[in-house]
């Protein structure tokens, strides 16, 4: 069995295949850019790796099935998914691409690298700029949001109401 | 598969396993029974939300268990075809709701030491519990925050709600000295560098705690008549009821899938 990690020409399509898959409950971002693909090997047949975001995440299993439709489409039937949660999916990585589409969408991302906030009463103090006009004068309406991720916030500046991508 | 799974008398890690993955998946049933009826909006997508990470917590664990019992059974199965007495939760969990109050200490409470056990299960030397609490220690952090920033806004806030966490407070302690109860099974597991220490979670918790009734000025009860019994399947009535709701479409349908 060949296991060939990284970017060959093989692996380069299925790569390019997955950055067409959307991430279901923020579609402007594709679930590479989530950095939720964390490698995709050469077995002889595709192999992709994905790691959950939250472990309780309900979109989980609805990516499983993107991944294999777009794959199937693409003449993979044989494809495989396997599932890794180690290390554990963090907010870092979010490409700066996926960043940058989370803010024109309207979603402030993760301000600050997960391993601040650690504390008991820590994650406060944090400046979020508002998506819409950058301002930071912002305040936080409640931890969650639309979706376990996010958080909700508002701006003062221009009053618009926004989600926040928290850190993990 | 019909009728159901007894995996009394497992072996040391697999019993291990089955604990952590109960304390999760009875307080995730828990909390989302708060789904349509939090004091607030913002309140309720909250428990929700924790009760889903538990749930997936629970899954990866069941899983496991599953795997290590080594007897053809799913994580499916292990939630809903097992008997109350077969459940190894802690009793703490396993409490109804209550009101807002309880439900938030016994919140901060638990996620209290879930986030101890978690952070030294990162260092087991079975590497799949490492891994899980590697994933569920991110989580409970998070939970933490929350339940601990209520504890003492409700605590240090009006007569009533000062009132009502004091006496959340009070009528829980005697379920939290099951926390740090030892057996033959943690023994063993410790010594093999595998489960987290009873005795250094206990510390640590204290303290955080003390730090915590100091900020919402409650009162530490004290350690008399602790509750015992729920590791070792002698749970209270509540989880029968519990159970009962949770396991009802397997049980009426078996294999029953969507």
């Amino acid at each position: 069995m060949t296991r060939t990690r990284g970017k060959t020409t093989a692996t380069e399509e299925i790569w390019r295949l997955l950055q067409s898959v959307p991430d279901p409950e923020i579609p402007i971002i594709s679930i590479v850019d989530l950095g939720i693909v964390r490698d995709v090997f050469d077995e002889g047949h595709p192999v992709v790796a994905i790691t959950p975001t939250y472990s309780g995440c309900p979109a989980t299993e609805m990516i499983e099935q993107s991944v294999r439709e777009v794959l199937d489409e693409a003449g993979h039937p044989d494809a495989e998914i396997r599932t890794v949660i180690s290390p554990a999916w963090t907010t870092d990585w979010i490409s700066d691409d996926g960043r940058r589409k989370l803010r024109e969408y309207g979603i402030a991302p993760p301000a600050a690298s997960a391993a601040r906030g650690r504390g008991l009463f820590g994650g406060v103090g944090l400046a979020i700029a508002c998506p819409r006009c950058g301002s930071t004068a912002t305040s936080r309406v409640s931890e969650f949001g639309s979706t376990p991720c996010k958080a909700h916030y508002q701006c003062g500046a221009c009053a618009e109401p926004f989600d926040y991508f928290k850190c993990l | 598969m019909t009728g159901s799974i007894d995996v009394r008398a497992a072996e040391p890690r697999l019993e291990y396993v089955l604990r952590l993955a109960d304390n999760a998946l009875v307080l995730g049933q828990r909390l989302g029974e708060w789904c349509g009826k939090g004091p607030a909006l913002e309140e309720e997508m909250a428990l929700v939300n924790f009760a889903l990470d538990l749930v997936g917590q629970a899954r990866m664990l069941l899983s496991y268990a599953a795997e290590l019992e080594g007897a053809g059974h799913s994580e499916d199965d292990l939630a809903f075809l097992r008997d109350g007495m077969d459940f190894r939760n802690l009793l703490l969990v396993e409490l109804p709701n209550r009101d807002f109050a309880f439900t938030i200490v016994r919140q901060c409470l638990f996620d209290l030491y879930q986030c101890g056990l978690y952070e030294e299960l990162q260092r087991s030397g079975d590497s799949r519990l490492a891994e899980i609490a590697a994933k569920a220690s991110k989580e409970s952090r998070y939970h933490l925050q929350h339940s601990a920033g209520w504890f003492v806004r409700l605590g240090d806030g009006t007569a009533e709600s000062h009132q009502r966490v004091q006496a959340a407070l009070d009528r829980i302690w005697r379920y939290t000295g099951e926390l740090f109860e030892t057996d033959d099974v943690e023994t063993a597991l410790v010594a093999e560098g595998i489960a987290a220490d009873p005795a250094v979670l206990r510390s640590e918790w204290d303290n955080q705690l003390d730090r915590i009734l100091r900020e919402a000025t409650i009162t530490r009860p004290a350690d008399d008549g602790m509750a015992s019994g729920g590791r070792h399947g002698r749970h209270t009535e509540h989880l029968g009821y519990m159970l009962a709701e949770m396991q009802f479409l397997q049980r009426a349908y078996p294999g029953a899938s969507w």
